[in-house]
């Protein structure tokens, strides 16, 4: 007992780091979702060069959920990890600078975020394909057109389409944010990993990382509910 | 970029691949025959349905890396302290990371496979099990020959998802020394000095494995989803 609270504020910073290593992956899983599914609803429309650069977004996008639905989290990550360093040396070396270490957290949310992005991609385009097409029309009817009627029409329907699609990969992502500690990111993993071994006892700080873990999990499925019941409570 | 070292030591992948492939197929064996009952028990609300749903509670909620350092580093150096257990007869398997990737990986896989199959047995329809009843089948009958069967099939798209999560999930093998796939990747990694090569051979050799499950997935939904219709 006395060494979890010896290591807990230490645990704790883990914990912190995890957390934001998670939102931050999220939030790029977002962008990139969306602008997935957007390239891949698109009808190609205006003049042919503004057709071709749709068609070649749709393609690009298709490309990259195929791709990215195939690569383990933790081989992508290396490949960023060790990418980015030789990117870095490459550009640093240019510049006529001292060798500059790739961030691993930086690694990592692109890894995790790459990832995640193709399957919000799948997410997304769902939700939109199961917003009505009447109500498009409804709003405007109603005199409501691009932004107002995205805003105050189509983009809450989406919402609650695509939450529990989205709950669930958030989840998932949460878990994988795990695997950063095999390129030795100090995240919760990592830490308790090391001070486990170090004190002879990996089972009760493995245990701990168990109950933090489920606490994350728990208490985002809780506020996804909620989020959920919110979202849907237009409907019966 | 030196991928003729990757293709000079071709056979160290091969045998990655091998030792993914069985690790993998050998987990989800052993996870479903955990499942079925499972399932069946939770959907059926049998008295053990408290007690497996926080298995799957606790194993869904955790990520693999740490389940796998939980039992490997955990049961290896925390019990290794008792005589008792070094005795004992399963001593050798609890040292050996193949054992304990296998144990692990298994009940990674029975607790996710558990809540397919419960949500595949509660969805069934009810006229299906009228229909078997009306027959004159026995409720063992029924169980054996048209619930669990129906149940089964329409698990299949998502227990293909399962099976790609569980592949990609057995990278922690490597992590534990284990010389699958990602393990000689490091090893390569270590042995020849060239990092990049290794790992992008391995992120091929992982979507080719993906795209092979997906389309033995596919045919099989072909044919024992033909019934619904669904096939273009």
């Amino acid at each position: 007992m006395q060494k979890l609270l010896d290591y807990g504020p230490l645990l704790l910073g883990g914990a912190v780091t995890t957390i934001c290593l998670a939102v931050l992956s999220l939030l790029l899983a977002t962008l990139l979702g969306g602008w997935g599914a957007r390239a891949k609803l698109l009808r190609p429309r205006g003049d042919p060069l503004n057709k071709g650069l749709i068609r070649l977004q749709a393609r690009v996008a298709t490309a990259y959920t195929t791709l990215a639905r195939g690569i383990p989290d933790l081989v992508l990550m290396l490949i960023l990890y060790f990418g980015g360093q030789r990117a870095l040396n490459w550009v640093t070396e240019l510049a006529g600078l001292d060798t500059l270490e790739f961030s691993k957290f930086l690694a990592g949310t692109l890894a995790i975020g790459l990832l995640y992005g193709a399957y919000l991609t799948e997410t997304f385009r769902g939700a939109w394909l199961a917003v009505a097409k009447g109500q498009g029309e409804a709003a405007e009817a109603l005199g409501l057109r691009g932004l107002r009627a995205f805003r105050l029409v189509l983009f809450p329907q989406f919402v609650r389409h695509a939450l529990p699609g989205y709950g669930n990969v958030w989840q998932v992502l949460v878990k994988s944010t795990a695997v950063v500690s095999v390129i030795g990111l100090e995240d919760l993993v990592g830490l308790a990993n090391d001070v486990g071994k170090s004190q002879r006892d990996p089972f009760l700080f493995m245990l701990v990382v168990i109950v933090v873990y489920l606490g994350i999990t728990s208490v985002s499925g809780w506020g996804f509910n909620r989020l959920e019941r919110y979202y849907s409570r237009g409907m019966r | 970029m030196r991928f003729d070292l990757v293709f000079e030591h071709w056979d160290l992948f091969a045998r990655g691949v091998v030792t993914t492939l069985e690790l993998v197929a050998l987990s989800l064996a052993v996870g479903f025959c955990i499942a079925l009952p499972c399932g069946l028990a939770l959907a059926r609300g049998h008295r053990s349905a408290r007690l497996i749903r926080a298995y799957v509670y606790v194993f869904r909620g955790t990520p693999l890396l740490v389940q796998t350092y939980l039992f490997y580093y955990g049961l290896g150096v925390t019990l290794g302290q008792y005589d008792w257990v070094r005795d004992s007869l399963f001593w050798p398997f609890l040292r050996d990371a193949w054992w304990i990737a296998l144990l692990v990986f298994s009940l990674n896989s029975g607790a996710y496979a558990t809540e397919i199959i419960r949500g595949a047995v509660i969805t069934i329809p009810r006229g299906e099990l009228e229909a078997a009843r009306a027959l004159g089948l026995s409720d063992r009958q029924v169980d054996f020959l048209v619930l669990i069967p129906s149940a089964l099939r329409r698990a299949l798209p998502q227990y293909g998802n399962e099976v790609v999560f569980m592949l990609h999930g057995s990278v922690v093998a490597g992590v534990i020394t284990i010389q699958d796939i990602f393990g000689v990747t490091q090893t390569f990694r270590a042995r020849y000095y060239v990092a990049y090569e290794g790992f992008l051979t391995a992120a091929a050799l992982y979507m080719a494995i993906t795209f092979v499950i997906v389309l033995i997935f596919r045919q099989l939904e072909k044919r024992y989803l033909a019934h619904l219709g669904l096939s273009r």
